[in-house]
C-alpha cells in the first residue's frame, strides 16, 4: 500500500482540532510519515479514506454523524487503524476490529511512539493482521450484546445511516447483503450471518437462508408449495420462508 | 413488652374485640346453661374481661414457638397445653364468682347452676384460648414483616445517601482526560492558552471538592460552577460552543442541591454540540415564580447521532436526587422538538437566612 516513496502516508480523524493538533505534533519528528488529511467527523473521514487511501489512520471514536467503529466498518475492516479516545471502555471492542493499537488521551509520547512501531511492523508486513488470539478473548468477555440501533452503508464516498426500525428486510447477495429500506435496497459487504447475530432477535428473524426479515412489516404467511411458504410484507413484497424459517416464525407468533 | 399492651389505643380494641365473645358467652350461658340473663350477662362480663388478659398470655408462647421454626408435636402440645391451663383457671375463677355472688340477691342458687355449665365454660376457654393463639401469631407475622420493610427503607436511604456522596465528589473522568489532552496540545502552541486552560481546569475542580459537604447551594454558586465548566468546554470545543444565558436577578439566592445544573449543561455538551459537526447552541434560563424556581436547558443536537454510551445517565441521577428531595413539589421533564432538546425543571424556592 505504501507510496513509491516509501512514505507511510498518515490520516487523523478527531472531531477536536486540539486533539488533532497532539497526534500532527508527534508525527512531526518522523520524516518518513506523510499527513495527507485530517478529518474533523466520520462522513468526511469515509470519503477521504476512500478517495486517499491512506496507509495509517488515527481514529478517534466519538464523533459527530459516525462514530469511530462505524467509520471503521465502512471502510473495510483491512485498514491500519490506530484508535485514539479518552475512554478506556472501548479498548475490548478496538482488538476485536483489529486494530493496530489503543491510545488513551492525553497521549503520551512514548505509547505514541510504541504504536506507530506496531503500525509499521503491521504495514511491513512483519505483524499478521490475521485475528490475534486476543479478539477470541475479548469476544468471550464481551458483555451481553447490544444489538444495533442502526446500520450505516456506504455508496462510493456518501454514507447512508438506515435505522433498525426502518429496515424491512435484509438479502443475501453473494459477500454482499442487500439492506431494503423505505423502498431502496443499499449494498453492505457483510454476510447476512453476521447481521443476523447484531439485530435483535425479537425485532428480526431469519426466514429463510437468503433473508432476514423486519417482524412489523410481516401480514400474513401464506403456503406456497409443498413444505415452502411466503411472508407478505405489508409493501406487498414477497418473501421466500424455508421450512426452519417457518418454525422459528411459527414459534415466535405463538408466543 | 406485649404489643398489645404498649398503647392504650391498641388495648381498647382488643377489648371490643371480646364484646361479640361476651356476647355470645352470655347466650350459651342463658340458653343451654340455665342461667337467667342477669346472671349470664354479669358472669360472661366478669369472666371475659379477665379472661381477655388471660388471652394474652399467649403472646409468650407464640413467640417461643414460631410457626417457621417450631415442630409439629411441640406446637401442637405447648398450645393445647397452654388452652388448658388458661381455660382450668378460668372455671376456677368462674368457681370463685359463683361462691361469692351466691349471696346476691338475684343470684341466689348460681354457684350450683354455674356449676353444671363447668364443662361447656372449659370447652369454650380452651376455644377462645386456641383463637388467641391464632390470632397472636397473626400478629407475629404483621410485626415481622413491618421490621422486614423498615429496614429495606432503611437500606434504600442508606444506598442513596452513599450514591449521591459519591456522585459529589465525582467529576466525568473523560472531562478531565479530554481537556488534559487539550493541555498537552497548547503546551507547544500557545503556552499561555496552556496556562489559562490549567487554571480554569483547577478552578473549575476546586469548586466541585467544596461541594461534596453541602446539601444545598445558592444558585449563583452553581451558576458559576457551569461557568467553569463552559469555560474549559469552550478551548475545547472552540467556536462549536455557543452559550445563551438569561438568569433572573432573584433566582439566583434560591438554593438548590449541588450539582443540579453542571450535570445538565454537561450533558448538553456531550449529547448536544460534541456530536454536531459545526457545534451549537446551549440555551439557560432560570426564573422565579410563584414560589417556585424554574430552570430550562435546552440544546441543538442531531437526532440521528451514533448512540453514545452512558446516555442519560447524569439525567437520571439530578432527577433521581430531586424527587427524592422534594418528592411531588420537584418535577423534571425532558422532551425533543426536531433537533432542539430541552430539560426543564421545577423546584421550591427555598432561601438560605444566614450564610454558611
Amino acid at each position: 500500500m505504501n507510496t513509491t516513496s516509501g512514505n507511510i502516508r498518515v490520516m487523523i480523524v478527531d472531531d477536536e482540532d486540539l486533539a488533532r493538533q497532539v497526534i500532527r505534533e508527534f508525527l512531526s519528528s518522523h520524516p518518513e510519515l506523510e499527513l495527507v488529511c485530517e478529518c474533523a467527523n466520520g462522513f468526511q473521514a469515509v470519503k477521504n479514506a476512500a478517495d486517499l487511501n491512506p496507509d495509517l489512520i488515527f481514529l478517534d471514536i466519538q464523533m459527530p454523524k459516525l462514530d469511530g467503529f462505524e467509520v471503521l466498518e465502512l471502510i473495510g475492516p483491512n485498514r491500519s487503524v490506530i484508535f485514539v479516545t479518552a475512554y478506556d471502555t472501548f479498548a475490548i471492542k478496538a482488538f476485536e476490529v483489529h486494530a493496530i493499537d489503543y491510545l488513551l488521551k492525553p497521549i503520551s509520547a512514548a505509547r505514541f511512539e510504541s504504536a506507530l512501531e506496531r503500525a509499521k511492523e503491521r504495514l511491513s508486513g512483519k505483524l499478521p493482521s490475521a485475528p490475534l488470539p486476543v479478539a477470541d478473548l475479548a469476544l468471550a468477555a464481551r458483555p451481553p450484546a447490544q444489538y444495533l440501533d442502526r446500520i450505516p452503508v456506504r455508496d462510493g464516498s456518501s454514507v447512508f445511516i438506515i435505522p433498525v426500525g426502518k429496515l424491512d428486510y435484509a438479502e443475501a447477495q453473494d459477500d454482499y447483503v442487500a439492506l431494503v429500506s423505505e423502498g431502496k435496497k443499499h449494498l453492505k459487504q457483510q454476510t447476512i450471518s453476521s447481521l443476523e447475530t447484531a439485530l435483535d432477535p425479537s425485532r428480526f428473524l431469519r426466514v429463510h437462508r437468503s433473508y432476514i426479515v423486519n417482524l412489523e412489516r410481516v401480514v400474513k404467511i401464506e403456503p406456497y408449495g409443498k413444505d415452502t411458504y411466503v411472508a407478505v410484507l405489508s409493501g406487498g413484497v414477497q418473501l421466500p420462508v424455508s421450512r426452519a424459517g417457518h418454525a422459528r416464525l411459527r414459534a415466535f407468533l405463538d408466543r | 413488652m406485649h404489643p398489645i399492651l404498649t398503647q392504650l389505643r391498641r388495648l381498647l380494641f382488643y377489648l371490643l374485640g371480646w364484646a361479640p365473645l361476651a356476647g355470645m358467652l352470655t347466650y350459651l350461658l342463658a340458653v343451654p346453661g340455665g342461667l337467667t340473663w342477669l346472671q349470664a350477662t354479669t358472669v360472661s362480663i366478669i369472666l371475659c374481661l379477665l379472661y381477655a388478659f388471660v388471652c394474652l398470655a399467649a403472646w409468650y408462647p407464640c413467640l417461643a414457638t414460631p410457626l417457621e421454626k417450631a415442630s409439629l408435636p411441640r406446637f401442637f402440645s405447648t398450645h393445647i397445653i397452654g388452652a388448658i391451663l388458661a381455660s382450668g383457671l378460668w372455671v376456677l375463677v368462674a368457681r370463685i364468682l359463683g361462691r361469692m355472688l351466691a349471696n346476691v340477691e338475684g343470684f341466689y342458687g348460681l354457684s350450683y347452676r354455674l356449676s353444671q355449665d363447668f364443662p361447656l365454660l372449659f370447652g369454650t376457654g380452651v376455644l377462645l384460648y386456641l383463637l388467641a393463639v391464632g390470632f397472636h401469631y397473626v400478629l407475629l407475622s404483621v410485626e415481622a414483616s413491618r421490621d422486614a420493610e423498615a429496614r429495606v427503607m432503611q437500606a434504600s436511604v442508606l444506598a442513596r445517601d452513599a450514591e449521591l456522596r459519591a456522585l459529589k465528589a465525582q467529576v466525568n473522568p473523560h472531562f478531565l482526560f479530554n481537556s488534559l489532552n487539550s493541555i498537552s496540545a497548547l503546551t507547544t502552541s500557545d503556552a499561555p492558552k496552556a496556562r489559562e486552560m490549567c487554571v480554569l481546569l483547577g478552578d473549575f475542580l476546586r469548586r466541585t471538592l467544596g461541594l461534596g459537604e453541602k446539601s444545598a447551594i445558592a444558585l449563583d454558586e452553581e451558576m458559576s460552577l457551569v461557568h467553569a465548566f463552559l469555560a474549559v468546554e469552550k478551548i475545547r470545543y472552540g467556536a462549536r460552543l455557543q452559550m445563551e444565558e438569561s438568569v433572573d436577578r432573584e433566582a439566583l439566592q434560591a438554593q438548590v442541591p449541588p450539582l443540579l445544573l453542571q450535570p445538565l449543561v454537561e450533558n448538553a455538551v456531550v449529547h448536544g454540540v460534541a456530536n454536531l459537526v459545526d457545534g451549537g447552541w446551549i440555551k439557560l434560563e432560570a426564573a422565579r415564580r410563584d414560589g417556585q424556581l424554574s430552570i430550562v436547558v435546552e440544546n441543538l443536537f442531531d437526532p440521528e447521532a451514533p448512540p453514545r454510551r452512558r446516555s442519560g445517565v447524569g439525567l437520571a441521577n439530578v432527577r433521581q436526587r430531586l424527587h427524592a428531595r422534594y418528592g411531588e413539589q420537584a418535577t423534571f421533564r425532558t422532551s425533543a422538538e426536531g433537533s432542539c432538546f430541552r430539560v426543564a425543571i421545577s423546584l421550591p424556592v427555598e432561601i438560605q437566612e444566614h450564610a454558611s
